[in-house]
């Protein structure tokens, strides 16, 4: 008798993994009024300008632009901190927030899906391919929250909400083989509640998957580049995010665990999210200064999902930095590096013991 | 004829009282949690901490292990002084610094590992073995930290690694460092796997979440004792997730054997022949 007739059936398929669906984000009127001031100052700034280079302004207008330069960056300050942990966490997981696939058509080209683990099945949570990266062909793997176009509910289901079970995570493997065969780059898209928690990915090694993902990426001889788009869930976000250089996008997060899941075990009270959010440091900033990620990539303007087209084009700027600086490594060095990257992580001290 | 014969008259000696009672038990049999089978704990000892009717196997601490692993249970730790910095000032219902002194000086270690170097039949070996009562065995910076300078004393001198593991998973306090720890071993590994030296990773009640889904299942040899609970999800998240009950012997040992996840389990008073013959297999 298999586990899943052992039980009664589902009244509401969706009741379990309710908890993983992505919310509207509320965006207040003062971040708005705050946004528009910024707007402005911005406006002012380039009316001084007026296209002039600055060394050609004369010391009373420079001084004029750096002052309100100061300004905005005050602005930003405090646009940013008016949310709170648990907002950005809220935000990471914005129904409209670009997905892989959605970068792999803006920001490359002649993408190619590859599908399956050739082991068991094809995982629709986690999506690989082949593409064209400034003319040069590249790999592709990332989580997949929803289908392409339409982003109900259905689609995210179809995706598993981006939660992938061993077959995903096989199959990023396998395509990570592939571009080590034949010397590709390879990038990595992270967004993801988690790895699956269920019956038949427990049974087909959820752990076995994503530990051989992290021996073996640490040992791939191509270029891995990281980005954190959206939510780095755990385990099921690492299985894919060992690399040379690891981005996470500003209202990214990263965390060792779903607030709300150290909420019920710390606090024993899932509404503790908030504080959960704040004691773990899940921000592109906290983890920026903590040494887990290089560096934080901006968003436009309201954030990744205002604009799609505007991040994939900020955001394929830094890659292509990415890659350039670390094409001038040798594949030791590039390995070494790797190795260096992540053993540095960490945080201890060494007492004398009496 | 009756049955039953007063033989003697006169009134019984009176029974000690309740707290004499206790004195005089105390301490010496356990109940198995299993069979409700009552032990005599010093048997109970000479059998392993494994209970001889029902095949229970008790949890034993980090120090119990390796006296059992090592030849003649003997064994130098190394590494004692590593301790976390709380990197977060992370505080739940209490400051997780007071929550580490505290556990600190009652168990008597800086955290959840415990690093040795002995022999085990006659090869030099390093063995890591995880403190469960140390938060849970938790994974953070130090746990980490050890088990990366493991790995690599075994590879600077050419011998092999055995981990116990027994952890709920990663250190929550420690948020994405404790994450980061999982890739660090595991890029170690990859190492030490490169230089052609053996790595067996012992599985115990209970191994979960971040630990199985790194250095516990990349072993050459994944083996685990019987009836440990092993998994990459915790049972409760699965069965909120999926809003069913989970059936008996889920994610236990031989559920895992069955699946093709582990190469053997191996009851405890076997294990140390196992490792020696597993040893004498991979060094010649």
């Amino acid at each position: 008798m298999s586990f899943l007739e052992s039980t009664k059936p589902l009244s509401d398929p969706l009741a379990g993994v309710k908890q993983y669906m992505p919310v509207e984000l509320i965006n207040d009127a003062e971040t708005t009024r705050l946004e528009k001031e910024l707007e402005k100052l911005e406006q002012q700034i380039n009316e001084l300008l007026k296209g002039r280079p600055e060394q050609s302004l004369s010391a009373e207008l420079e001084a004029e632009v750096r002052n309100l330069r100061a300004k905005v960056e005050g602005l930003q300050q405090q646009i940013h901190s008016r949310l709170s942990p648990m907002e950005r966490v809220r935000n990471a997981r914005h129904f409209d927030r670009p997905y892989t696939l959605d970068f792999a058509h803006l920001l490359f080209d002649n993408f190619q899906e590859i599908h399956g683990d050739r082991r068991y099945s094809d995982d629709p949570a986690i999506v690989c391919g082949m593409a064209n990266f400034l003319g040069e062909p590249v790999i592709i793997i990332g989580h997949q929250k929803a289908n392409l176009k339409s982003r109900k509910t259905e689609d995210r289901k179809e995706r598993n909400f981006g939660m992938p079970k061993p077959e995903g995570y096989r199959k990023a493997l396998r395509v990570m083989k592939m571009a080590e065969k034949f010397n590709r780059p390879i990038f990595c898209f992270i967004d993801t509640p988690g790895a699956y928690p269920g019956i038949e990915a427990e049974e087909r090694g959820q752990a076995e998957a994503i530990a051989r993902n992290l021996i073996e990426m640490s040992r791939i001889k191509v270029p891995i580049i990281i980005t954190v788009t959206g939510e780095g869930g755990s385990g099921g976000a690492l299985a894919i995010g060992v690399g040379d250089v690891v981005y996470i996008l500003e209202n990214a997060v990263y965390s060792v665990i779903s607030p709300e899941g150290c909420a019920a075990i710390l606090w024993k009270d899932a509404a503790k999210s908030d504080k959960a959010a704040q004691s773990m440091r899940v921000t592109a900033q906290d983890l920026k200064a903590l040494g887990i990620v290089d560096e934080i990539i901006p968003e436009p303007k309201g954030g990744a999902h205002k604009d799609h087209k505007a991040m994939a084009q900020i955001l394929g700027e830094y890659l292509a930095q990415a890659l350039s600086t670390v094409r001038c490594l040798s594949t030791d060095e590039l390995l070494e590096q790797r190795y260096e990257k992540f053993r540095r992580m960490g945080a201890f001290e060494e007492r004398l013991l009496s | 004829m009756a049955w039953f014969k007063r033989e003697k008259t006169g009134t019984l000696p009176s029974l000690p009282s309740e707290e004499e009672r206790k004195v005089k038990t105390e301490g010496l049999f356990s109940k198995c949690p299993e069979c409700s089978h009552t032990l005599f704990k010093a048997k109970l000892e000479e059998n392993f901490y494994v209970c001889p009717k029902c095949n229970y196997h008790f949890r034993i601490d980090a120090q119990q292990r390796l006296r059992l692993i090592f030849d003649n249970g003997e064994y130098t730790e190394f590494d004692q002084n590593i301790a976390s910095t709380d990197p977060l000032n992370f505080v739940d219902t209490k400051p997780y610094k007071e929550r580490l002194a505290k556990t600190q000086e009652s168990i008597g270690v800086l955290d959840a590992l415990i690093s040795a170097k002995g022999k085990i039949g006659g090869h030099n070996v390093i063995v890591c073995a995880m403190v469960y009562e140390f938060i849970g065995g938790s994974m953070g910076s130090v746990v980490g930290e050890k088990i990366t300078r493991a790995i690599e004393l075994a590879i600077k001198e050419h011998i092999g690694l055995v981990i116990v593991s027994a952890s709920g998973g990663a250190r929550m306090m420690e948020g994405a460092l404790s994450l980061m720890q999982m890739a660090k071993i595991s890029a170690a590994l990859a190492n030490l796997d490169q230089a052609g030296l053996p790595y067996i990773s012992i599985m115990t009640d209970p191994t979960t979440g971040g630990v199985t889904a790194s250095f516990a299942m990349l072993g050459d040899l994944n083996i685990a004792e019987p009836g440990a609970l092993i998994g990459f999800a915790g049972p409760r998240v699965i069965e909120q997730t999926i809003r069913q009950k989970l059936p008996a012997g889920f994610q236990r040992s031989e559920f895992l054997l069955k699946h093709g996840m582990l190469d053997a389990v191996i009851d405890r008073k076997n294990l140390r022949s196992y490792l020696c013959q597993s040893l004498d297999f991979m060094i010649s």
